[in-house]
């Protein structure tokens, strides 16, 4: 890889030296994706053959590991687990869109005492480890009554509390030209007809990345739901991997990871249908600054 | 606390042209679009920073009145719990392995797809995925299965004559199979330094290979000090995520910290003094010394990035 050609036309003066660099990046992505093929693999295993096994593919496929599977958990089926996780990232998605917009716009369009020292306090939060202020926010949940129910997963979204996706946005919104705005005042658009009908609509871009994001990051976390969720009722699809998690038996390895691909399918559909999106914001969140 | 002890990444507020307006009219749209973000900041982010850092001086177990002990926890932490230094080191361990060789991998791989024409898009998705699926318990136990005893890489492993005998159960090895995860998830660092190196203007390299330079002399003096806001930026982010690493440990270790506390990273042993053994004025002091170590790593780093971040639009020295 360190023979790679940095410049354009040095690539094009050695075809033999891109092949060779196909080859290595193939190579890499191979052994990167052996852990999704051992996945997928031995979710269909019999279970004799799950460690005893060098060969990846299973001798039959086992469907039987989906079935156990499919009846979750402690009880909770998993239609119930997976309607859990959808609750609360739908809700986490639907606040995140719409409050880090609304603080993005006012950071990036708008004029207002102490935008800067905000502005930076905004930044600052991004590097703030979420230790610092998770135990007040679970006695403040907890004085609430909210423990045990979806509002710890929730509720922050809508306070614009994820700053990383306040910044990409500002990031989107001062690339877009002023003259949209000075041409919508002076056909009379106040703050808020230019955001909703101007502004807005062209963030799209930004906000389907805050929302896909947001979407999987809440999907995936484990540490909230982990402290805030204990009735099994409530488990979200991650959480209820959690209890595979203490049985070291052998025997629930297939349908264990049956259910992780239950658990792992929406962030791939997701992935495979807004790729772009995801690898672009991704690249612009560090960029431009 | 790091609001003040460090400049972030992009401090400079944007610019705003809206001129003559009418002041009070727009000042006041302003807040109330910002109001939800007040709110959150007040009473999510403020709130619990000040109240944590007044539960680190007490003795709380959520049920009984904290009751105020002055340093007894920090003392305590410092001087008389060896497991708190275990995972200190731990921690220290994981970040030291898992960041750097994460983005050198990043980069190297960047610099590789940078030349790549045909199936760009591809390689960038298909390297990126476990970046997204990483995090998620689903993969932390794959990882605890495949590098546990008779696992496939212990098989393969010892398949070439090299005997560890599952990585999970081996201290000193575990904390290494966590740390492969993190570096595996290298897809999201590479997306920011391809993007990075798109940006740099082909006439650099022109004009060195012109003069002669080798790629190795292009790659110290135009892509280095040209990314290196870029290699900053990853490097800060992937730190400060790094000293927070929960899930992985959790499952390789069943939420143990084992072998013999070799996984138990700092977090684990936070929830494991707050939210298993109900101490939540320890648990806070824990969180502090943490924020506070993460602040003075982004500090240090943000000083030493003075002699080695190169920003095009400063001036021209350091490009060399």
């Amino acid at each position: 890889m360190t023979t790679a050609p940095t410049t354009a036309p040095a690539a094009r003066r050695r075809p033999t030296g891109r092949i060779v660099l196909h080859i290595c990046l193939i190579a890499v992505l191979l052994v990167m994706l052996y852990p999704l093929a051992w996945l997928l693999a031995t979710s269909f295993k019999p279970a004799d053959e799950v460690i005893a096994s060098l060969k990846l593919l299973p001798s039959h496929f086992e469907w039987g590991n989906y079935s156990t599977a499919l009846d979750g958990v402690n009880e909770v089926s998993v239609g119930r687990l997976l309607w859990n996780s959808l609750l609360i990232a739908c809700g986490a998605v639907l606040g995140n869109v719409i409050s880090c917009s609304l603080a993005a716009y006012a950071f990036a369009r708008l004029r207002f005492r102490m935008r800067g020292p905000l502005f930076a306090f905004m930044i600052a939060t991004i590097m703030l480890p979420h230790h610092a202020i998770l135990i007040p926010q679970y006695i403040i949940f907890n004085q609430l009554g909210m423990v045990n129910t979806y509002w710890p997963m929730i509720l922050p979204k809508f306070l614009a509390t994820d700053a990383f996706f306040v910044f990409l946005i500002v990031q989107f919104m001062r690339g877009l030209p002023r003259e949209l705005e000075e041409a919508a005042r002076i056909d009379g658009c106040g703050p808020f007809r230019s955001f909703f009908s101007v502004i807005l609509p062209l963030t799209r871009p930004a906000l389907i990345t805050t929302a896909i994001f947001t979407f999987i990051w809440t999907w995936n976390d484990f540490f909230t739901q982990l402290i805030y969720l204990f009735e099994p009722e409530k488990f979200t699809l991650t959480l209820a991997l959690r209890s595979f998690v203490d049985a070291s038996s052998q025997s629930a390895f297939g349908p264990m990871f049956a259910m992780s691909v239950f658990a792992l399918l929406p962030i791939v559909l997701f992935f495979l249908a807004f790729q772009r999106f995801l690898v672009e914001g991704m690249a612009s969140s560090g960029l431009k600054g | 606390m790091t609001a003040t002890a460090t400049r972030p990444p992009d401090a400079a507020p944007p610019a705003t042209g809206g001129k003559r307006a009418p002041k009070r009219e727009r000042q006041g749209a302003a807040w109330v679009f910002l109001s939800p973000w007040v709110l959150g900041a007040a009473v999510l982010t403020l709130l619990p920073m000040a109240v944590s850092l007044y539960l680190s001086f007490t003795d709380y177990d959520m049920f009984d009145a904290p009751r105020w002990i002055g340093f007894r926890n920090y003392t305590q932490m410092f001087t008389e719990d060896p497991r708190y230094w275990r995972s200190v080191i731990t921690t220290l361990t994981y970040v030291v392995i898992a960041v750097p060789l994460q983005l050198l991998l990043a980069l190297a791989v960047a610099i590789a797809l940078k030349s790549v024409k045909r199936g760009k898009g591809f390689y960038r998705s298909a390297f990126y995925a476990p970046s997204l699926l990483g995090a998620s318990m689903s993969i932390a136990l794959v990882w605890r299965a495949i590098f546990n005893d008779g696992g496939s890489v212990d098989n393969l492993l010892s398949g070439m004559g090299i005997d560890i005998g599952g990585w999970i159960n081996k201290p000193g090895w575990a904390i290494l199979s966590v740390a492969l995860l993190t570096i595996w998830q290298f897809g999201a660092p590479m997306v920011i330094f391809l993007a990075g190196l798109q940006q740099i203007p082909a006439e650099l390299y022109e004009a060195a290979a012109v003069d002669g330079a080798s790629w190795w002399r292009q790659f110290r003096s135009i892509t280095i000090p040209m990314l290196s806001p870029v290699l900053f930026f990853n490097l800060v982010l992937q730190m400060i995520q790094a000293f927070q690493v929960f899930t992985p440990a959790f499952a390789v270790s069943a939420g143990k910290g084992g072998p013999a506390d070799s996984t138990l990273v700092y977090t684990l042993y936070l929830y494991d003094r707050g939210f298993t053994a109900s101490h939540m004025g320890y648990a806070s002091a824990m969180a502090w010394a943490l924020l506070l170590a993460i602040g003075v790593v982004t500090a240090v780093l943000f000083r030493t990035s003075r002699a080695w971040v190169f920003y095009a639009n400063d001036n021209n020295e350091g490009a060399r």
